[in-house]
């Protein structure tokens, strides 16, 4: 089998073409520039991630909520779960950027981390 | 009446790059205007990752990327004002600003940094027909809506035109509940990057509907659905093709506008195509000792070209404030053959150092060559597998080639296929 | 508590005559279905002062429109809203048309209307140097003017409230009774009680006529839609000029506005929906054509937003003003279409007139004619801007950039008697939202400030009342 994914590992957005075996197996990566290319279409076609960016309820903040992102990759599947944890969380102002505002969420050993400062209102 | 070497207007990214730079080279009085209550500008809303990519090495969110610059400012004691706003500047370099505390300022300052950004298309310029329902907005309006206020601007929505704001808000509004029910862009291609179209439409199967558009907002006082409809090589509508898609919110990403009032009001010369001024390689306009760097001088696609333009517009400002300029012998830029524009349109044959040249094309191409020439003779040949409106590319004219160049020459870029 | 007069319609006319009232010692009341003022006709038209030369001589339109014209730049000046008399030319482009102009000419004359005078082509060249090369000659008219309609209603309500006119938003009039005299005037929730009625309604006049069995009003909504243009290209227009009239109306015009913007329309359809006020493609390609005949350097290019507004068009072909054959304490004020606004001043005092001979009513003391002038920032000197920030840090901080508008303007709108409820009404009261970006900068700060002054979550505020809310419920 072979999957034509788009590159995002940066903006250039390289076409890559993955042929893939029966087994999963990674047969070949063709069509990349670079090596950051060729890491992305293996995690893509096997078990792709996606860094997540929101928001977190902020009590007593400047502003009502502070954003956030997860401090690396999450599992692409796992996204809308993720979202539904952020969404319960409760952060207490003063948060200062990069406070861990979820830890390990939902196992997938992430953090999720502030990434602004949020001063008492 | 106050007197600074550099008054920096605009404290997002440009400027503060601009004022950290210019103060590395040895200017200490320097003083950033900014409007917002804090720092960091239009990133502060930006919360998604991608950012500082080329310049950090690391996929950074919008306030992180801020904040870095904003901690240098910090640590260098660069003087700024938030929740201030310059009404003017004059052809002698002053510039009034008003805030709540020190009332109206007026300043003297020996160099000028426009670094006041961009606004987006509103509804009224796109001329789209329809009621005044509410709930027409444009992408960064609602962005800032639910990143910063927290609030739901809306919860069935289509955004009309395919910019990286409109795409990252289409994602945004996902993630947080909201059914986006389609994109629709005007031109046959996203003027968005590849990734965004990937990550934030494809990865949620929102549709992308290309050569498309709003023709009709309907609703009375809330937004009830738009008719789209699919649009011809002139771009206008192709009678039967119209549909009618129900949402709540019509969200616009068509387009971003350098505000160049303040630019446009003293006479300084603007180009017709960037809507920026015209700059030499110093990011220096037609006024002396005004620089502009950053989307007010033309619309950036990355924020980390953002910062390295601005380093050499407050390098520039510095060399200006401490005397190390001379007399210019320029020779003009010009883009052909689907180049739209080139930044700097000039270049001062005295320079010292390589000279990089940013450009956008005008159509999409694959497998082309972009041809650099001077007077008519090609000088740089660079393959490209890949050209799109939505990235800016750039090309290095080395030094010792630039020294064999004359005065009132041209330097020409285009893309042969 | 019974009003001695209750005006239903808080457009151009019902405003002016609440204020117009509040000269006298009698209790009046304002009513208005929507959140504000100068929702309906008098939001959106060509905000022109017309000499008065287009109606037929001896009709109300005729009379009052003089007479109006003539007031209106002491109305303005009194109320602080901006008028400039910058006169109009009617362009002619064939032979044929030039003798539309002499008919004109000569009507305006019976009419009472002062300096009229025809242009031939180099003096035409000489005053509007942009126009069409087609064009041949023009009716001049030195005392038609340009004003805002909507900041004229807004002041003149003000003054009206400050005088001692009670003002009711909200407040839709459904149901009509009349006992022992008084007349009780109900939007299904609330009541009030008064002797006479003024029938003010704008759009809405037939249906509130019908309310006390009155069916003899027939109007037709007529839609006119409109392209706002940049101040940039505001010079391409020194005086309001119109094209030779049809049965449809006064034709396309190109008129400089009061602010230094450009303003193209109306375009003129009979549409069935008096609150159709939505703009089409073809309405608009419509009018950019008509207008590109009078001026034919316009394009799209320098269109900040368009816009359509509905006018009353009267199957009588004039205005109706005058007591209704069902009740004589109830008063027609219909069909007020152009030249409406013109007349406004006037229809105030024709009114007035009408209820004397129903009540009495005697001059006050303390009557306050000035409205006084809000702080316009953007218009100040910079000695001026330093005084009102001293006096009012609020004037310091400039919300929308595009127009340059503070946070103390916008807070004073609101504060202001009648004043600014939604998004809409800060926007037409300060400008704040009107420029280039249209409130992409500074909604969200209006939005703000609007709860913050009126105590309200942010989602609960409105673009123009109604269901137009602007934010749905917290993220999170």
């Amino acid at each position: 089998m072979t999957k034509n994914i788009t590159c995002v590992a940066c903006p250039m957005g390289c076409g890559i073409t993955v042929e893939i075996a029966d087994n999963g197996e990674i047969l070949s990566v063709t069509g990349n520039t670079c090596k950051r290319g060729d890491a992305y279409a293996r995690t893509e076609c096997t078990h792709p991630e996606r860094s997540l960016a929101t928001t977190v309820r902020v009590d007593n903040g400047m502003t009502n909520v502070v954003p956030c992102k997860s401090a690396t990759a999450l599992p692409k599947e796992k996204i809308f779960d993720c979202m539904k944890v952020i969404n319960t969380a409760r952060a207490s102002a003063p948060v200062k950027i990069g406070d861990v505002l979820v830890e390990n969420i939902l196992d997938t050993g992430v953090n999720i981390v502030a990434t602004n400062d949020c001063p008492v209102k | 009446m106050l007197n600074y070497d550099i008054v920096v207007i605009g404290g997002g990214p440009a400027g503060m790059a601009a004022a950290i730079k210019a103060k590395e080279c040895g200017v200490d009085s320097i003083l950033i205007l900014e409007r917002a209550e804090t720092l960091g500008g239009i990133l502060e809303q930006c919360i998604h990752t991608g950012f500082g990519l080329h310049y950090f090495g690391e996929e950074l969110s919008g306030p992180e990327y801020a904040a870095r610059f904003i901690k240098i400012v910090n640590e260098k004691n660069i003087e700024y004002k938030v929740d201030t706003m310059a009404l003017q500047i004059t052809g002698d370099n002053k510039v009034y600003a008003v805030n709540k505390t020190d009332g109206l300022i007026e300043i003297q300052a020996k160099a000028i940094i426009l670094a006041m950004g961009c606004r987006e298309r509103p509804r009224g310029a796109l001329n789209t027909p329809g009621t005044r329902a509410s709930g027409v907005m444009t992408a960064g309006t609602a962005q800032k809506y639910v990143n910063i206020d927290g609030y739901m601007p809306g919860k069935k929505i289509v955004i009309l035109g395919s910019g990286d704001i409109g795409l990252i808000m289409a994602r945004r509004m996902t993630l947080e509940g909201a059914k986006v029910q389609c994109v629709c862009e005007l031109m046959p291609y996203s003027s968005g990057l590849t990734r965004n179209i990937v990550q934030c439409l494809n990865d949620f199967d929102i549709p992308l509907y290309l050569s498309c558009t709003v023709i009709d907002i309907k609703g009375k006082d809330r937004v009830e659905g738009v008719v789209i409809a699919d649009v011809g090589p002139d771009r206008k509508p192709i009678p039967g093709t119209e549909r009618l898609i129900e949402c709540d919110t019509l969200m616009l990403s068509c387009g971003l506008i350098p505000e160049n009032e303040l630019t446009r009001e003293v006479g300084i010369e603007l180009d017709n195509v960037t809507s920026g001024a015209v700059v030499d390689e110093n990011r220096q306009t037609s006024q002396k000792g005004v620089f502009a760097c950053g989307n007010v001088l033309h619309v950036h696609d990355l924020v980390d070209y953002v910062t390295l333009e601005s380093q050499t517009a407050g390098e520039g400002a510095a060399n200006y404030v401490l005397g190390n300029v001379r007399e210019p012998d320029y020779i003009t830029t010009k883009g052909v053959n689907g180049v739209r524009y080139i930044v700097p349109q000039k270049i001062d044959l005295k320079n010292e150092g390589d000279v990089k040249l940013y450009f956008r094309v005008g159509n999409t191409y694959k497998n082309a060559s972009i041809v650099v020439k001077y007077n008519g003779a090609e000088i740089i040949r660079r393959k490209r597998p890949r050209l799109a409106p939505g990235e800016m590319e750039n090309v290095v004219i080395k030094n010792d080639v630039l020294k064999t160049f004359s005065h009132d020459g041209t330097i020409e870029i285009g893309v042969e296929e | 508590m019974i009003y001695n007069v209750a005006i239903i319609g808080g457009g151009v006319v019902g405003a002016l005559i609440a204020r117009e009232m509040s000269r006298y010692n009698i209790k009046t009341a304002l009513i208005e279905k929507c959140n504000d003022v100068a929702m309906g006709t008098s939001k959106a038209n060509s905000a022109i002062v017309h000499a008065g030369f287009d109606a037929k001589p001896g009709t109300l339109k005729a009379k009052l429109n003089v007479r109006g014209t003539q007031l209106m730049p002491q109305v303005c000046k009194e109320l602080n809203v901006p008028f400039k008399q910058t006169g109009s030319l009617v362009v002619a482009f064939s032979k044929e048309e030039v003798g539309t102009l002499d008919e004109l000419k000569a009507r305006g004359e019976t009419n009472g209307v002062p300096g009229l005078e025809i242009y031939d082509r180099e003096k035409l060249r000489e005053e509007e140097k942009y126009i069409s090369d087609e064009a041949v000659a023009a009716l001049w008219a030195p005392s038609a003017g340009i004003v805002c309609p909507y900041e004229l209603t807004i002041a003149a309500t003000e003054n009206a409230v400050t005088n001692g006119v009670e003002f009711f938003r909200n407040f839709c009039v459904s149901k009509i009774e009349k006992n022992d005299g008084i007349f009780t005037l109900s939007d299904g929730d609330k009541e009030i009680k008064t002797q006479v009625v003024i029938n003010a309604a704008g759009l809405y006049c037939e249906e509130i006529a019908k309310l006390i069995g009155d069916s003899s009003i027939e109007t037709i909504a007529r839609k006119g839609e409109y392209m706002l243009c940049d101040k940039a290209i505001g010079h391409l227009a020194k005086h309001t000029i119109f094209q030779c009239p049809s049965k449809m109306g006064k034709g396309v015009l190109v008129t400089p506005t009061v602010d230094g913007n450009l303003l193209i329309g109306p375009s003129a359809v009979d549409v069935p929906d008096k609150d159709d006020t939505t703009t089409t493609a073809q309405g608009l390609d419509g009018i950019l054509k008509t207008a590109q005949k009078s001026v034919p350097c316009l394009n799209t290019r320098n269109v900040i937003t368009s816009f359509a507004g509905i006018r009353s068009h009267c199957t009588r072909d004039d205005f109706i003003i005058e007591k209704s054959k069902a009740d004589e304490s109830f008063i027609n004020v219909a069909g007020i279409e152009s030249p409406g606004l013109s007349s406004a001043p006037a229809i105030a005092e024709y009114v007035r007139d009408i209820i004397f001979t129903l009540i009495s009513c005697e001059k006050k003391d303390g009557f306050n004619p000035v409205r006084p002038d809000p702080v316009r920032f953007r218009h100040m000197s910079n000695e001026e801007r330093k005084a009102v920030i001293a006096e009012n840090p609020a004037y310091g901080r400039i919300i929308c950039r595009c127009e340059t508008i503070t946070e103390g303007e916008i807070i004073d709108a609101i504060k202001a008697p009648a004043g600014a409820r939604d998004v809409d009404g800060v926007k037409r009261r300060t400008r704040a939202g009107m420029g280039r970006c249209q409130g992409g900068f500074c909604g969200s700060k209006v939005v703000e400030l609007l709860a913050k002054e009126l105590s309200l979550e942010i989602n609960e505020i409105t673009k123009f009342g109604g269901e137009s809310r602007i934010l749905y419920e917290r993220t999170k």
